[in-house]
């Protein structure tokens, strides 16, 4: 579901997100147009903007956790942690989170991954959410009431769900 | 442990948030976890503020922070502050056009990597990490940074492991920390 089907119709502030996102043509490889959430992260006032959405969303709805996906998962994750009240949770690349982990694989736009949670973080029934800077095919996650992303491909309006969970997205890729 | 600012009631419930764990990721590290930190929302909480008490309404435009863990602490700080974040980054990740700057490791050598464009010449900068060891990757944040003109104010780092003695590395840039491990 993306935001302007929620009640975000003719918000403003989608706009200035979408104009932010940078677009870089054959980035990994041929025929990718790659979304650049850097130059949102060079406007103050945008990337206010993708966090002060998030939190409205979900200060009310009682999530305790939220779950970065490195590493630009960490960049939008953190402050809406932060500002929700709720604890944060980095979803880590292989080897890089000391203790005892858990892990799964998944499927890239472009590869393949493996994600790392630290054993024991989060207790069983809390409500969290995932974010990444964007969405393009599907992940998983335990006790996810919803994944937040920045950008998401059009084929996720409407009431859409990656592995049974609702997706909540800003702004669709620019060409 | 020493506390760089000692009389901050705050200090002590942050070092104690982290969790030290033994030969992690060879033996013989002590690694300082900060990810326990993270799951005790009043103590990540202050420690962003503390950072933010200090760098507010000093005139900071660029907030960069090293992959990855200074992509958790440096967009919080940035956005209270009202500064862009700039991400730095390991090779071949940023999808522009990049400058980098290489630098030396216990063997070999890694490079850091910025994008053109990201800062202005006569900015005023702050460089994030969770944590300075050797000193080796944020020497070369810094170096990177002035090398487009941008003044680097101060390094800040959650936690220091002063016997490594990375703050002299830093050379003319002052580094602040609020946990000193030894």
């Amino acid at each position: 579901m993306f935001a302007v089907e929620n009640g975000l119709q003719g918000d403003p502030r989608l706009e200035a997100i979408s104009d932010a996102i940078r677009v870089i043509p054959h980035f990994p490889k041929t025929g990718i147009m790659f979304q650049d959430i850097t130059t949102l992260l060079l406007d103050p006032k945008a990337f206010k903007h993708v966090v002060d959405i998030f939190v409205d969303r979900y200060r009310h709805m009682n999530i305790s956790v939220v779950a970065g996906v490195e590493a630009r998962g960490f960049i939008f994750g953190a402050p809406i942690a932060l500002a929700i009240g709720a604890k944060f949770l980095p979803l880590r690349k292989p080897g890089k989170l000391p203790g005892r982990v858990i892990c799964e694989e998944y499927e890239l736009e472009y590869g393949r991954d493996r994600l790392e949670m630290q054993m024991d973080a989060v207790k069983r029934g809390e409500r969290s959410i995932v974010t990444d800077d964007l969405v393009a095919t599907e992940r998983a996650g335990a006790h996810v009431v919803e994944c937040a992303c920045v950008v998401g491909l059009p084929k996720f309006k409407g009431p859409c769900r990656l592995n049974g969970k609702p997706l909540y997205v800003l702004v669709e890729p620019r060409d | 442990m020493a506390f760089e600012d000692g009389t901050d009631p705050r200090i002590p419930k942050i070092a104690s948030a982290i969790r030290v764990i033994p030969n992690f990721p060879k033996p013989g590290i002590m690694f300082q976890d900060i990810t326990t930190l993270l799951l005790d929302t009043q103590a990540f909480k202050d420690t962003i503020d503390l950072f933010v008490e200090r760098y507010k309404g000093k005139d900071i435009s660029v907030v960069a922070g090293v992959e990855a863990r200074g992509f958790i602490f440096g967009p919080p700080i940035a956005l209270a502050i009202g500064a862009k974040f700039v991400p730095m980054r390991k090779p071949k990740k940023l999808p522009g056009e990049v400058i980098s700057e290489e630098y030396s490791l216990e063997y070999g050598t890694d490079k850091i990597e910025m994008h053109v464009g990201a800062v202005q010449p006569g900015e005023r900068a702050l460089v994030i990490d969770d944590l300075i060891a050797t000193g080796g990757t944020l020497c070369a944040a810094i170096r990177l940074l002035e090398r487009v003109g941008v003044k680097v104010v101060e390094c800040a780092c959650v936690i220091e492991l002063a016997e490594l003695k990375g703050r002299e590395k830093l050379g003319e840039t002052p580094l602040f920390v609020l946990v000193s491990s030894t």
